[in-house]
């Protein structure tokens, strides 16, 4: 069952110079009791699309498509309106989840705050329960964050996030900064949620596959503001069929290298610029196997497997 | 390319903010005025000029009637000793200006280099530079400005701009010590260390650069706050010996009675263009700081 | 907690034994030697025997060496012993700051606190009012960029010649002594007002400012980006900036006190208010270097001693700066 439907969405930046489409016709759908995958280089899209959902803000703004959620297009609602919704339905785990508690609160009173805002009073037998689950002794309450280690600002991070029991819970980049064991950590905690139903379903957003694969039950890949392959984690893994994940799976090896500092190897060149992207498919001046067809039409959908989608010319179903 | 349209942006940014336009065209007409004045002058005092007398153009010459008014003859009024108060004003403001330059260039430059060895050297240098930098910051400026010129028995403009540009630098010296530690942490510096590159080569290849944009903003803060210094140190008395500034103008103007006599022309006008002028630089730093910080800027 | 004490304890006992030194050295290592001229002057004074006899002078001695001439004066600086003034011959200078104490503290203690409390409280309602940004702002800019004394000459004209209603010389009338009655106090009100009107206004200004950028900064800030993502009012999130961004402006009023008082002593000669800025006025009219000296050493001093309170009243409010030292290393 689909509890989150987004058609051709388009989420562009207003730039001096023009419109910078950051998103750019956009389709997938977010399941129930699923962890949907995000991945691609950065500048691919996938924080605009994290931003869109939890901080639309100046100079972003929503060009077209529509957000479906309970049957409302989010899109639509006002500012007032979609306030209710974040936290409520849909939840985020920031990037800089280490650091995303005001320092001179105590941990207490940014719970009370925060619940207070949405109409809610805290229940602190939930609360030490919920910090249980991610290993910290309910003493943390009384503590400010800068007293906490930044891995037990993270986890306390999560508890905040999730006490509402949010239909969505996006993870964003949230395993990037990490050691690998604690990474595993992370994810097991984050399983946790899922498993006793504190969350009905994930989005869980990273540059680095090799951890998608731990955890993701759907990938989508991102290039360029669109997406390019969508389907099953282990299939996508085992039998990638876009040359661009084909390409992102073979720089595997360096997982933990950012994808900022270190361009794809096995493809040269950068990503489009998104401010005149290239007509056709995006990846064409990259793609080992672009055809001059590519260069001048958007590539189709191709149906590749159950439940397996891919963007390309050169695919056959 | 990128780097070429950011740099592109920031100009734009920069000639389309109002503060920053209003700002500088404000404080260049100034300059103008400053530079000018004497000739200005001659307009102003053609009379006495036209019937030899010769002192007219000198600030501290008494030509006219004193407690005058403005008047043609004397555009800002005359003060109790019949000074031409239009005449002080235009040297006072030269002055003014060039305490500015040069107290502030050289607060500027002594912070730079201070906040920049004790950033990217770190270690022993650093806490021995800090401490020094909290210690200035501590001890009140016009405390020891006032203890340095009250044993001086000859000042010049000179020796008020070296006075004041040596106290005032501890604040940019933090400030920019900072900005050095958040260049230094971030990956190109990184990357230009590991491959060896040399010291001199990576603080002005690499970091200087990037800190060019801080550095004018820092000067321009100075420029006004050397300005305000020496125009309280002149107010108390101490300042230039010889010759005329604002700060002077007020003094006289307070200890002669021009509050009591309603000697509005006497008072307002030195003070007027201070505020003004500080206010004007004030702007241009807000300004400044709108065109290179993306985050401010209103689309 | 130790930790940032002993390093705040070591800067301020250097700064003490610099500020000391430099009062001690300047008037010594001055072109035109002062020294000779300011005890000349005091023989020429009846009782001159009887002046030079002070721990003070003797520590001038300029026959003895260098060190011990230092070391003499330490000691007459722990006597209180801080020479006698010639303008008001003759007086101890420790005795003329101390008269004039009063009137600084109920001059400035008022003056900074109501405009910090008041400027910091504009500040953040300019942060989050457009409209307010764009009026309020612009006007304080122009306080902040003001000489202190020439708004106190422009406050003086208009509400004390243009329209007189304060006076606007002294701190009362000149025909009261001082004492405790209701109509010496109600006198020394009306003439304090004009002085710590000037003061409050000018002050004002740059606390607002200040605590405008701040908030506009925490805005941006990670927690700031957080609260919003989980649906929090712009109200919630301006209580939590406010919270952060009003710890470093006591860290800011401990760096402008310096300034603070320099505008104060400049206020006080336009209003001639019998404080420290006023007898330092006078002290340089005169030439009375050893009052210029102990004015010197007393504003620093004060200065000094309030930085410290400020520091220590840091520790207290933000757990930042408690934490930073007592896990740190």
């Amino acid at each position: 069952m689909d509890i989150l439907k987004v058609d051709d969405l388009k989420v562009y930046y207003k730039t001096l110079r023009g419109s910078v489409k950051a998103i750019d016709g956009v389709t997938f759908t977010i399941r129930k009791g699923e962890v949907l995958g995000i991945a691609g280089e950065s500048g691919c899209g996938k924080s605009t699309l994290v931003n869109f959902f939890v901080l639309p803000k100046e100079p972003m703004y929503h060009a077209g498509g529509s957000v479906i959620l309970e049957d409302k297009d989010i899109t639509k609602l006002s500012k007032d309106e979609l306030r209710k919704i974040r936290y409520e339905k849909i939840s985020i785990i920031p990037q800089y989840s280490m650091d995303a508690l005001s320092p001179t609160k105590k941990i207490r009173v940014i719970i009370r705050d925060i619940m207070r805002e949405h109409g809610r009073h805290v229940d602190y037998r939930l609360v030490e329960e919920r910090l249980e689950m991610v290993n910290l002794s309910k003493r943390v309450l009384d503590m400010y964050p800068v007293e906490l280690s930044g891995g037990m600002r993270q986890r306390a991070t999560m508890v905040v996030s999730t006490l509402l029991n949010p239909k969505i819970l996006i993870a964003d980049e949230i395993t990037s900064a990490l050691d690998v064991s604690t990474q595993k950590f992370v994810i097991e905690m984050l399983m946790g949620f899922m498993e006793k139903k504190i969350v009905d379903s994930m989005v869980f957003i990273t540059h680095d596959l090799s951890i998608l694969y731990q955890i993701a039950t759907r990938v989508m890949i991102l290039y360029a503001g669109k997406v390019v392959e969508i389907g099953p984690m282990e299939e996508v893994i085992k039998r990638p069929v876009h040359p661009y994940t084909k390409a992102l799976l073979y720089s595997l090896p360096e997982m933990n290298v950012r994808f900022k500092e270190k361009r794809l190897e096995g493809i040269p060149g950068h990503p489009p610029h998104l401010l005149n992207p290239p007509r056709g498919c995006r990846f064409h001046d990259r793609c080992p196997i672009a055809k001059n067809r590519c260069e001048e039409e958007e590539p189709p959908m191709i149906k590749v497997g159950e439940d397996h989608y891919v963007y390309c010319w050169e695919v056959k179903a | 390319m990128k780097e070429w349209l950011k740099k592109h942006d920031t100009l734009y940014f920069m000639l389309t903010n109002k503060r920053f336009v209003g700002g500088m065209i404000f404080i260049l007409s100034m300059v103008t005025l400053a530079i000018l004045g004497p000739w200005l002058a001659k307009i102003e005092l053609r009379w006495y000029l036209e019937n030899g007398v010769k002192e007219a153009l000198d600030p501290t010459a008494n030509i006219g009637i004193p407690y005058s008014p403005p008047s043609s003859q004397h555009w800002l009024g005359t003060n109790s000793f019949g000074q031409d108060v239009f005449l002080q004003l235009v040297y006072g403001l030269r002055s003014s200006l060039l305490i500015g330059i040069i107290g502030g260039g050289l607060a500027t430059f002594i912070g730079l280099v201070v906040g920049f060895v004790s950033g990217y050297s770190g270690g022993m240098i650093d806490e021995l530079l800090m401490m020094l930098t909290n210690i200035m910051l501590v001890i009140p400026t016009m405390a020891v400005l006032i203890i340095i010129a009250a044993y001086l028995p000859y000042r010049g403009v000179m020796i008020e701009s070296v006075i004041i540009g040596f106290t005032g630098w501890p604040w940019t010296a933090r400030a920019v010590r900072s900005e050095t530690l958040s260049l230094k942490s971030r990956g190109f510096v990184h990357l230009a260390r590991i491959s060896a590159v040399k010291p001199m080569r990576i603080i002005f290849g690499e970091i200087a650069p990037n800190m060019l944009s801080y550095v004018f903003m820092v000067f321009i803060l100075q420029f006004g706050g050397s300005i305000l210094a020496a125009v309280g140190l002149d107010f108390i008395g101490l300042g230039p010996t010889r010759g005329t500034s604002l700060g002077l103008m007020l003094q006289q103007a307070v200890l002669w009675n021009a509050i009591q006599l309603g000697m509005w022309w006497w008072i307002i006008p030195p003070g007027a263009i201070i505020t003004a002028l500080v206010a004007a630089l004030y702007t241009v730093n807000t300004g400044l700081d709108e065109a290179f910080n993306p985050k401010l800027r209103e689309m | 907690m130790g930790r940032y004490l002993s390093k705040k304890i070591t800067i301020y006992v250097l700064t003490f034994f610099i500020a000391v030194t430099l009062d001690w050295a300047i008037p010594r290592f001055m072109p035109g030697n002062p020294i000779s001229i300011l005890v000349s002057r005091f023989s020429a004074l009846p009782n001159a025997r009887k002046v030079l006899t002070s721990y003070f002078t003797q520590s001038f001695g300029l026959d003895k060496p260098i060190l011990v001439q230092y070391l003499n004066f330490w000691k007459a600086f722990f006597h209180g012993d801080l020479g006698i003034s010639v303008y008001l011959y003759p007086k101890p200078v420790i005795d003329i700051i101390k008269e004039s104490l009063p009137y600084d503290i109920a001059l400035l203690l008022p003056s900074i606190t109501l405009s910090w409390i008041f400027g910091n409280w504009l500040g953040a309602l300019a942060a989050k009012n457009r409209i307010l940004d764009k009026t309020l702002i612009p006007v304080l800019y122009v306080f902040t960029a003001m000489p202190y004394f020439w708004f106190a000459i422009i406050i003086a004209w208009i509400l004390g010649v243009v329209v007189p209603i304060f006076p606007i010389s002294g701190a009362y009338s000149y025909s009261m002594t001082p004492e405790l009655s209701w109509t010496f106090f109600l006198d020394f009100l009306y003439h304090w007002f004009l002085p710590f009107l000037t003061l409050f206004t000018v002050m004002l200004g740059g606390w607002a400012i200040g605590m405008r950028n701040m908030i506009i900064y925490e805005i941006e800030a990670n927690y700031s980006r957080y609260l919003e993502s989980l649906g929090s009012s712009d109200k919630l999130i301006l209580r939590y900036a406010f919270r952060n961004a009003v710890l470093p402006q006591v860290t800011g009023l401990a760096l402008q006190l310096g300034t603070i008082v320099a505008g104060a002593l400049t206020t006080e000669m336009v209003f001639s208010y019998p404080g420290i800025g006023y007898l330092l006025l006078q002290g340089i009219l005169h030439q009375d270097y050893f009052l210029i000296q102990g004015c010197f050493l007393f504003i620093v001093l004060s200065v000094l001693a309030a930085n410290f309170l400020v520091d220590l009243i840091y520790v207290i409010i933000d757990p930042r700066v408690r934490y930073s030292y007592t896990e740190g290393a």
